[in-house]
């Protein structure tokens, strides 16, 4: 019989609408139950004593078109910071892992750079090195540096991000198995090409999934510089708030960015997906 | 489908199984009976589909036609709990697939405690006695990453024999050993065979197949093209194609 006259047999005919109706009665009992449990919060919440007042003050419609201009023009500066750090805090950290991992006596010093380097900006709040850099720095009135505090604000958030990259770039580059860098090596590749064309982009691939998500923190992150003035989304929120106490725009901005880490987090998602595993493990 | 005439009941039957990866037929039509304390071996090139036929029977693919029967119950049916049916086979892999992160203790004694609920102290002690039978209960406490590849391998083995299974599955055990670490599986695999296990089990050693096998499988393109007896399937072979892979062999 050839392959394509195949045709299911009535067993398989029967198993496959079996598995139908599973696939069928798990949609159903996934849908009522997000629709009864958001009914039941949305009930809660809109029937609580305090909710009018709530409303009043948190989603304010009128309040929310007026100050969205603003806000939006705030979150301009969230975007450029965020992709400007982005890139940054990706070559810094791994420049950082690279360093880190070098081997032989002669590298020591680059090694205890790298690893006093994360101990102290990983183990440092982020709040803090923001207040030190952004109202510190400029204090010193030191000559031809940047006094603008968005500059200080990124670099502080780089200092404080690209340390936590570097320890996922460095278990990514310690997770490739010896066997890789044996192979790399007898064929004749010195320990940077071996670096370069074998452990990294293995390496890389495998923390993908992390970076993103280190990403989507940054998103948000980027809006602490608020704290020093420079007026960013939450900046621009806070601004608008000040006028008559409804804080409607704080929302605003929580909105605005939601859809900037939403679209990032599906991303991630997909290519997590695309991927697929490419662990340590053998064949199946 | 050819009625074979059978003394007993067979515990695994395979009838007119199909699977595919996307448009690729790896296994078409297949007809398979196993009877209780046989041994089974698959023969076939690289593709011919043998893991697949074994990852199937596991449950570990689900089938696009066909049914496989164990002790007379359907198991393709999607009514079935698959982890109960598998926790009555056991399987070995081609790359050993042991756990590193835990001892050999703790990969023999997992599913025992996990999954049929022994008690530790009980587990422990069927383990042992599970790894004197493969000649490692010394080794107890090493890591699978300490042990050679034969080593290993009989761990593997020592893992899935110790549910005590109604049916083992053997997935090419040997083709990542060298010959002498070989020798010291197919040992193994001869005696738990003398002890009536029943077993599926797909090779490249032919000189083993025809010592162990009550019944060969030569599977090409998918199908099994020819089944029997070891004398006439690796002696005489009918099928001019099961001819040319044994000489392939030999040569």
């Amino acid at each position: 019989m050839p392959s394509g006259a195949w045709a299911p047999s009535p067993v398989e005919l029967e198993r496959r609408a079996y598995r139908r109706s599973r696939t069928a009665r798990s949609a159903a009992v996934s849908a009522v139950s997000t629709v009864v449990v958001l009914g039941i919060l949305a009930w809660l919440i809109t029937h609580s004593e305090g909710w009018p007042r709530v409303q009043e003050t948190f989603f304010s419609w009128d309040k929310a078109v007026h100050s969205f201009p603003a806000v939006l023009k705030g979150l301009w500066l969230n975007i450029r910071l965020m992709l400007i750090c982005g890139v940054s805090i990706l070559a810094l950290g791994l420049t950082l892992a690279i360093m880190r991992t070098l081997r032989g006596p002669i590298f020591f010093p680059l090694r205890l750079l790298s690893t006093v380097y994360v101990d102290l900006f990983r183990g440092l709040p982020l709040l803090l090195l923001l207040l030190l850099l952004g109202l510190g720095v400029p204090a010193l009135r030191l000559a031809n540096v940047p006094t603008e505090l968005a500059f200080w604000g990124a670099v502080a958030i780089v200092l404080s991000y690209s340390a936590y990259v570097a320890e996922v770039f460095r278990a990514g580059i310690e997770s490739v198995h010896p066997s890789q860098r044996a192979a790399s090596r007898a064929l004749g590749l010195s320990n940077g090409q071996t670096l370069r064309h074998v452990v990294l982009p293995q390496a890389v691939r495998r923390v993908t999934p992390p970076l993103m998500n280190d990403f989507v923190s940054l998103q948000k992150d980027s809006g602490l510089i608020a704290v020093l003035g420079a007026t960013d989304a939450i900046r621009a929120a806070q601004i608008e708030t000040a006028s008559d106490f409804n804080y409607t725009p704080y929302v605003v901005a929580g909105v605005l960015f939601l859809c900037l880490t939403i679209p990032m987090a599906r991303l991630t998602d997909h290519v997590a997906r695309k991927q697929g595993w490419h662990g340590a493990g053998g064949p199946l | 489908m050819t009625p074979r005439p059978a003394h007993e009941a067979p515990l695994l039957s395979v009838r007119g199984l199909r699977k595919s990866f996307g448009d690729a037929v790896v296994l078409d039509d297949v007809h398979l009976d196993v009877q209780p304390g046989e041994c089974v071996v698959l023969i076939g090139a690289s593709g011919s589909g043998k893991s697949t036929l074994l990852r199937c029977v596991n449950l570990l693919e689900q089938v696009d036609d066909g049914v496989i029967t164990l002790a007379g119950r359907d198991i393709t049916d999607p009514r079935v709990d698959a982890d109960e049916v598998r926790a009555r086979m056991g399987i070995v892999f081609q790359a050993y697939n042991l756990f590193p992160h835990l001892t050999v203790l703790d990969n023999v004694t997992l599913a025992p405690r996990r999954v049929h609920k022994v008690p530790r102290a009980e587990a422990e002690s069927r383990a042992l006695a599970m790894l004197e039978r493969v000649g490692l209960a010394d080794r107890a406490r090493a890591r699978p990453d300490d042990l050679s590849g034969g080593q290993q391998q009989r761990v593997a083995i020592a893992r899935a024999m110790v549910n005590s299974p109604q049916l083992l599955l053997l997935d090419e055990v040997t083709s990542a050993l060298d010959p002498e670490l070989v020798g010291e599986v197919l040992d193994l695999l001869r005696d738990l065979r003398e002890e009536g296990m029943t077993m599926i089990l797909s090779t490249h050693e032919m000189g083993f197949a025809r010592n162990v096998a009550d019944t060969v499988c030569f599977l090409d393109g998918g199908r099994v093209l020819e089944q029997g007896p070891p004398s006439e399937v690796l002696g005489s072979p009918r099928e001019p194609r099961t001819r040319q892979f044994l000489s392939r062999l030999v040569s």
